[in-house]
């Protein structure tokens, strides 16, 4: 076979096969994201709370989620989930093997580890808030909630997205790692193709490129968001109507 | 009405640690008074002023703002307000000006002065902004409506600041130095603003280095010294015969006001 009709999208090309695993890709990695966004903005709430306990849980989440292995974590919510669904489908009568979805598996396993990341992201987007601006809305007498919706998040919003890109790139890496699970992104794909043929030079490179498209690809959409979240900063529009 | 009390501080007292900053600041301001505070820097000046709204909690003392005094629970682990809700409705009824502006810079100058009446007064949003889009031509900001703080120079920032504080219908304005930090070449025009308001009736707490106001604007001059208040009276005596022998030690490092 040719290298065009290897890659093909029709007949025996792995063309259409990769697209789509690559596509599984972003969407483990998306679903990850939005899973450690609202974990990673619990765990910094909890971080800069006035309570010690809250504080501790907060402090041992991140030491934990960013001290372990990704693989571990994947290992453990995979096997360990089955493990206790299989018990409790046993509980209601039911004798086989109960498996997580690996869809959800990966995608909760590396939702945890990025919550980790991105709590340390908005907490340093929190400090990076002027004290004074926090301080003129007391002033005002904005409640405590009013504060938060108005003044705290639209800037913490605004402070994280560089941060974010950087979670964002280390999940998508992290998600070649659920190819363990048999879940069939671009990882397990390469993986497969390459086998079926012996193509692994080209396969793996191939996939490199798919996943080094899809890290520039999003690059660019963080950039473009933080210039246009920057904008009240920046000089360039002087006096904008 | 001329002649109501609008604020009143009994014997105020702030700790910081084992450290003293307030040992007992007493003052009342009537309708219409504009009381100049003076004292060397460490005199406890801004913690007086930031102890009236609370964004320092007093350790002792009481403090009235238009005939309702801020409740305070003194335990044995310290003060705090009885119910954030009355400190935040309190808050609504001062005007705060900060020496370094603090404008939101994720807003526009427009957005800034609507925020709080929107927001925490709830008002109807297009009478806000008819109202806003006055202050600020009163300021001599109109242009700079859509303008995001940072590209304000530091007067402009500090006039739509107090356009912000002024869309509250405050009633008494707390000014804490806001001309330290501005460039010399950019203090007549906050101080124009402030003069205004001045004769307009409004009420104000000026915390300020500027002699100049203290001496022409103001209708009373307070000199606090190491927590305490020094010396206190209408202008022409502090800064006449009728000086104490610190305050006119203090104002000797001014040179002459003019």
């Amino acid at each position: 076979m040719t290298l065009f009709e290897l890659l093909g999208l029709g007949g025996k090309g792995w063309g259409a096969f990769l697209l789509l695993a690559t596509a599984t890709t972003l969407a483990v990695t998306a679903t990850a994201l939005a899973i450690g966004a609202v974990a990673g903005a619990a765990i910094a709430a909890a971080k800069l709370s006035g309570s010690v306990p809250l504080r501790l849980i907060g402090h041992v989440y991140t030491t934990v989620f960013r001290g372990v292995p990704e693989l571990l974590i994947i290992y453990l919510i995979y096997f360990g989930g089955s493990s206790g669904l299989t018990a409790v489908g046993r509980w209601l009568g039911y004798d086989g093997f109960l498996g997580l979805p690996s869809f959800a598996a990966g995608a909760l396993a590396v939702g945890i580890i990025s919550g980790a990341y991105q709590a340390e992201v908005f907490r340093g987007a929190f400090h990076a808030i002027p004290r004074g601006e926090l301080e003129a809305a007391m002033a005002i007498g904005m409640p405590r909630r009013l504060r938060f919706r108005r003044i705290i998040v639209p800037q913490v919003l605004r402070f994280a997205i560089p941060g974010l890109g950087n979670v964002w790139q280390l999940s998508l890496k992290d998600s070649a790692l659920v190819s363990v699970t048999g879940l069939v992104e671009l990882m397990r794909a390469s993986q497969i193709a390459s086998g079926s043929t012996r193509q692994y030079f080209l396969f793996y490179i191939v996939g490199g490129a798919l996943y080094l498209i899809l890290t520039s690809l999003s690059d660019r959409v963080f950039n473009t968001a933080e210039r246009r979240a920057n904008r009240s900063m920046s000089a360039s529009t002087i006096g904008g109507a | 009405m001329p002649g109501e009390t609008r604020l009143s501080v009994r014997n105020l007292r702030k700790s910081f640690g084992t450290h003293e900053v307030l040992k007992g600041i007493s003052m009342d301001a009537q309708d219409g008074d504009v009381i100049s505070v003076l004292g060397a820097s460490g005199s406890g000046k801004s913690t007086f002023l930031r102890c009236i709204n609370l964004l320092e909690t007093p350790s002792g003392g009481e403090v009235w703002v238009d005939g309702e005094q801020i409740r305070m629970l003194h335990g044995r682990s310290g003060s705090r307000p009885a119910s954030r809700a009355q400190v935040d409705h309190i808050r609504s009824e001062l005007g705060m000006v900060f020496q370094g502006f603090n404008l939101w810079s994720h807003m526009t100058i427009l957005q800034n002065v609507i925020e709080g009446p929107v927001h925490v007064l709830k008002r109807p949003k297009a009478e806000c902004i008819a109202e806003a889009e006055e202050l600020l031509a009163k300021v001599g900001i109109a242009d700079k409506r859509h303008a995001y703080p940072a590209h304000l120079s530091g007067g402009q920032q500090q006039r739509a600041a107090i356009a912000r504080s002024l869309a509250m219908k405050p009633k008494v304005m707390l000014f804490d130095e806001p001309t330290s930090a501005l460039d010399p070449e950019l203090v007549g025009e906050v101080l124009r603003v402030m003069r205004a308001l001045a004769e307009e009736g409004m009420t104000m707490l000026v915390v300020t280095h500027e002699m100049s106001f203290a001496r022409n604007v103001s209708n009373r001059v307070v000199f606090m010294r190491d927590g305490i208040i020094d010396s206190s009276g209408a202008p022409e005596d502090m800064f006449g015969a009728g000086a104490s022998p610190a305050f006119r030690q203090f104002i000797g490092h001014f040179g002459n006001p003019q």
